[in-house]
Formats: structure tokens, sequence, C-alpha cells
């Protein structure tokens, strides 16, 4: 799950790592009094979970999801122009993305860009920091031309973060005195933040220096792990579902995993494995899958019927690859479910329907009696294939 | 001998009153495996199934019924003590079948098994089978959810990271007259127990297991890992299977651990070291149980 910038910054404020002042506004007068708040030198930020903002156009003609200004009244004008609008970067497709708040900041002077990020690292089973005198920068263009310059320490699981390994990343990174003090309580925030709220990224890009000395970090991205979201109701409650596709959001109600992407054959699986397996077949194939769709291991009926739903929603799906293993379950009952899902929905696109595993002569036959006019097919090979001919046709 | 467990394996479930824990019990006792316990805190006492004695406690099932093997069907909440609890009563093998676990938790629950005695398998994985020589492969060891029936005993070891589709390259096996030692299904989470390669190492070693199928997917290093080190040591002929290919980089395809995330763990990557590797690769999941046969030549 990701949020936005100013749910980070208020978790930045929360552990006390250290960012410049800033607020969200919902309207530009509310932008006008948050400026007053912070002074001059602001910057008025448009709030998206697409990165890219400076360079983006809104649908109005305006230009630049971020800009600099030094009065309220300007702060205002501008938000005015950003809110209720739709903004495209090179992240949002053509589409774009609502903006619906923005943020008001005080726009401190650079001195340096740093990067900062802490990660879960699934080799060595521990969290590793990651930093770099490159900051403000795409970081893995960094890794490419100069690894040399991104400094890597793994924390141990169980004993946290050490003051050693702060002193030996100041070394690194150059910083001493006030600033490397800092630093180190920027850090130590940082990583209690990391831990306490269960992510599985936090990345700050850049972490700057100032003329005057101090350690800010001034933009942050963060990624939760979803599995740990049960027990961090405030974080759940920052997700924003209008950043996700709603076909997405629509599905996770029903316990569905379903992922849209750009091609025409929808499919329908159960396990995730076999789901990628059976994407991966349609265009071994020559097809291009719709979507990801687990249904889960049991396929009932109800999620089934969910499922045809959703992918019906998609207006560029022309046909449908049902691919169900039946371990436990008995293909009959799985066979009966498919067929009266498909009555309910009132299907009207080729159906390709392929069972595996337990009772599946009955389960075939189930499908062969029904009057739906599906395509039964033998194997995963023999399965994709027939989808792919029924679009051809 | 198969690797990790046998018919004799004795073994116990944690969360057995549960709906998903009583129903796979069931299952794995009308497959004819050995289990000889349960554990659910506060209904120590009850039967299972009018036969399976039920403990409070991991430690109490194992001095009273000397389980070796406890499978874990914990809610995710509770799952990490869970595994902790067998590792602290001294169980050869605990293997997590629950999905969802925090990662932080499996991070912590690695680091405090380190030296313990006890292998994980998973978490959010479909446990494993060594099959039985009975009709179906009845009286087998099968610990965890995968059907019983569609396996048979014979010398291919099985490694994977999903269910489903561990299923049909087993079933794809089966009716191509391939039996197998043991299937191993390591899980679909980024931090989990046992890898690829400590699996592929033991049926290495394994006499009865005479070829191996590895079956993973796009996310992490592991699969590299374990081609890096087959192709210096593994004795026996090997295909493999790659799912995920078609899979949009940055997005997370169901199971946590199945993402491409900074240009690491794309399927290219891993079809590229396994045929570095002399392994034979499956084209399609059509062609698992085929790209073996081929291995085999």
């Amino acid at each position: 799950m990701n949020i936005h910038e100013y749910q980070a910054k208020e978790l930045f404020e929360k552990f006390g790592v250290a960012t410049p002042r800033g607020k969200v506004a919902d309207t530009a007068a509310e932008a006008k009094s948050a400026a007053v708040e912070i002074g001059s030198n602001i910057v008025v930020k448009a709030q998206v979970h697409a990165g890219g903002r400076g360079k983006g156009t809104f649908k109005n003609g305006f230009k630049g999801g971020v800009h600099l200004v030094q009065t309220p009244d300007e702060a205002a004008e501008i938000a005015g122009k950003m809110i209720g609008q739709i903004l495209v970067t090179h992240q949002t497709g053509e589409e774009g993305k609502l903006v619906s708040k923005v943020m008001i900041a005080d726009a401190v002077e650079i001195k340096k860009e740093y990067y900062l990020a802490v990660l879960m690292d699934r080799e060595s089973r521990s969290p590793v920091i990651v930093a770099s005198t490159e900051g403000g920068v795409n970081i893995e263009e960094v890794a490419e031309h100069t690894p040399e310059k991104i400094y890597h320490q793994v924390i141990h699981p169980l004993l946290g973060l050490q003051p050693y390994e702060i002193r030996n990343l100041c070394a690194k990174l150059g910083f001493s005195g006030d600033v490397a003090k800092q630093f180190g309580k920027l850090l130590q925030a940082l990583y209690r933040l990391f831990i306490e709220c269960d992510c599985s990224m936090v990345e700050v890009n850049p972490l700057v220096t100032t003329p005057d000395d101090r350690v800010l970090a001034l933009d942050a991205k963060f990624d939760f792990d979803d599995n740990a979201l049960y027990r961090h109701p405030d974080i759940a409650a920052l997700n924003d579902p209008t950043e996700e596709d709603p076909r997405e959001v629509e599905a996770k109600k029903f316990d569905l995993n379903y992922i849209g992407l750009d091609g025409n054959i929808a499919c329908l699986v159960n396990g995730a494995g076999l789901a990628m397996a059976t994407m991966d077949i349609i265009k071994h194939c020559g097809g291009e899958p719709a979507n990801f769709l687990d249904v889960g291991g049991g396929a009932s009926q109800e999620q089934v019927r969910n499922a045809f739903k959703i992918i019906l929603g998609d207006p560029k799906v022309k046909a449908i690859l049902v691919n169900i293993f039946g371990g436990i379950m008995d293909c009959d009952v799985i066979a009966k479910g498919i067929v009266a899902a498909c009555q309910e929905v009132d299907l009207n696109i080729p159906l390709v329907v392929r069972l595996e595993g337990n009772n599946v002569a009955a389960g075939k036959q189930t499908l062969a009696n029904s009057s739906v006019a599906l395509i039964s097919a033998d194997t995963l090979a023999d399965a994709a294939d027939k989808a792919v001919k029924a679009i051809a046709v | 001998m198969a690797i990790l467990v046998d018919e004799n394996t004795k073994i116990l479930v944690q969360g057995i009153t549960g709906s998903f824990g009583g129903r796979h019990a069931q299952l794995s006792l009308d497959y004819g495996t050995k289990l000889v316990a349960g554990v659910t805190p506060g209904k120590g006492g009850q039967l299972f199934a009018d036969k399976v004695p039920i403990f409070d406690t991991v430690e109490e099932a194992v001095a009273a019924t000397g389980a070796t093997v406890s499978a874990i069907f914990v809610p995710p909440p509770f799952a990490a003590d869970a595994i902790l609890e067998a590792v602290a009563a001294g169980v050869d093998l605990a293997v997590a079948i629950t999905e969802g676990i925090p990662v932080m938790d499996m991070m912590r629950v690695r680091a405090g098994m380190q030296g313990k005695k006890t292998r994980l398998i998973g978490p959010n994985c479909p446990g494993l089978v060594t099959p039985g020589l009975g009709e179906g492969s009845h009286g087998g060891c099968r610990i965890g959810i995968a059907p019983g029936y569609i396996h048979k005993r014979g010398k291919v070891g099985v490694v994977s990271r999903s269910g489903t589709l561990t299923y049909e390259a087993v079933w794809q096996l089966t009716n191509l007259g391939l039996g197998q030692s043991t299937c191993v299904g390591i899980g679909g989470d980024p931090i989990n127990g046992t890898s690829h390669l400590d699996i592929l190492k033991m049926f290495n070693e394994d006499p009865e297991t005479e070829a191996i199928i590895m079956i993973g997917e796009i996310g992490g290093t592991a699969e590299e890992e374990a081609a890096a080190w087959a192709k210096e040591n593994c004795k026996k002929p090997m295909a493999a299977f790659i799912a995920g290919s078609s899979a949009p980089p940055g997005r997370r395809m169901g199971h946590a651990g199945a993402i491409v995330s900074g240009g690491k763990g794309t399927a290219a990557a891993k079809i590229e070291a396994l045929r570095d590797a002399g392994i034979e690769v499956a084209g399609n999941p059509s062609d698992m149980g085929q790209a073996l046969v081929r291995a085999m030549g």
C-alpha cells in the first residue's frame, strides 16, 4: 500500500523524522491560511501517488504539479488551479489523476541532496539501510552507473540499528559534528518508523542539508506490508481508493486477487502460481492476458460469479479462459458453479473452460450437458490455444 | 527413503480445531498419514475425529506422542508464535501453511530460529507429500493441503513456490507414469524457512530421487542461487518452469514474494540462469512433465 506525500509528512512528524513544515489543504482558502503560517518561500504540491508531478500538465492546461511561490495569495491562486483538476504525468497514463488536495510546505534552501532508504531485504532476511551522496535523482540510475556511491548497511533483525552503524554511515556520507548528530537522530526515528509501522520500504529522496546546516527529509515514498495492515488500522485508513484501479478495489471486496492488464483474454484461475502460468501460456499462444485473477484454492460458485462480473466490467475483454485445478474440491461441483455463474451474468463472449483434477470426467460431462455455450479444453495449452482462436474468428 | 518425511513420520497439527486445519487433518488421516496429535490452546483433553488426542501445547503433544513434525494452520496474527512454539518443543520440521503472515514477523522468527535444530517449510505453502504405495498413493505422508491422490510413489523430486501450479506439475508427471519421491511446496512469501536450494541439496543426496523438477516464479533470486549451485554440483537430471514471464514489473502477483522490483527477479533472468546450468526449462506450463522427460533423456 502507498500513501500521499502529506500523509508521509504526518508520519514523519509523529515519529520525529525532521522534515520541512507543511500542511495539507482541500481548498484555495485553506491553502492561503496554511501559507500564512509558513511565511515566504512556499512550495505548492499536488497530492497524487504518481511521480513526475513537477513536469506534469493539468487537463485544464495549467502546467506543473509543483510550484514555488512567495506569498499566501499566490499560494491560494496556484492551489485553486490544481484542486479538482486532473493531473497527467508520465506515470499516470493519459487518463491522469484527480487532485483533491495540495500540500503547502516550506521551500527550504538546499546545500546538498542525499538518498536514504530503509527496506526489507529478502536475501539477508533483514532490514537494510541504503544511503548515497547522490540524492534527488533516480537511485536505480546511480546504482547502474556509479554503484560505489551507494552504501548498504544490513541491520540485525533482533538487535536493531546500532550507534556504530550510524557512525559508519556518517563517515561514508561525509557528515560530522552537529550535522552527523542530526542525521543520527533522523535515521533512528526513520528506522523506528519502518519497524513499528510494518513498512516494506521507506525511501527519503532527497534527504537534504541546508545552508544553515539542518538535515531534513524533503520527500518520501512508503510501501507498507499489506499482510500487517490488520494491526495498523490508522495506516490502513490512509489508503486512498481513488488512486487504485476501481476493478481491483471491487475485487478486494470479494476476497479476489485481481490485477488489470492491457490484453483482451481474461483469465480466472485458482491459485496465484497457476494464475501467472495461465497468463504466460496465453501469451505463449499468441494472445494477450487482460488480467491476473486468483479466485483462491477452492473456487466456490460465489467466487466464480463475482469474478465473472469483474472481468466483464473490462470493455477490452473479448474472451474468457477459466482454468481450475480441482485438487480437493470435486470438479463436478466446480463445473456446476461455473454453469450457474454464466447463466446469472448472461455471458455473451466466448468462454473456454479447462478443468482438471478430482472427478474431472463428471465435471466435463456437466459442462457438455449445460445450455451455456462454452468451449471445453483438456490441457492448459489446449485451453489457451482455443481462447486465442476464439478471438481470431 | 524420500526426503524430510516418510510413511512412518508422526505428525501433529497446530490449529486442528479450526475449520481449515480440521478439514485437512481429516484428509491426511484418510490418506493414511500418521497424524498422532493436535494442538489448540484451551482444548487439551478433547479428541479429533474421535481418536486423535488434542493438547494445549506443542511441548505436551510431542512428549506424549513422539510427533517429530508439526503442520501449522494457525491464523496469521498468531502464526509466528505457533512456529516459535514448535521450534521450542524441538520438532524436526515445522510446516507453516498459513497465508498472510507479516514479513516483519517472519524476519524475527527466522532470526530466532538460528542455531535450533528445527527446519521450517513455508509459510504460505501447500506443504509436502511423500506418496505411499497404495491406490491413489494412499499410505504416504501428507502434510498440508495438497490433494493426495494426484501423486504416485516414484523417483522424481518436486520443489515449488506455488500450490495449484505444483499440483498441475505433479499431475502431469503422474499421468506420464513418473512417480515422485517427495513433493515440497516451499511457499510464496518473501521470507520463508527453506529455499529451492535447500531442497535441491536434499534431493541430490537422496538415493531414491533420480530426477528433479523445480518450479519457480518471479521475485527474489532463489532460483538463480539454486541454478548456480546445480551447475557445479547436481548429479541428477533437472527440469524447471518459471511462472510470471508475462507479469508486469512492480506489481505483486498474488503471492507476497512474486514481484519484479528494481529490475530484479524477472522470469527472463531466472530462465537464463537455469539454462546456463544445463537445466531443461519448460517453455510453457503444459510442458512441465515433458520437460522432465527430455531432461531424463
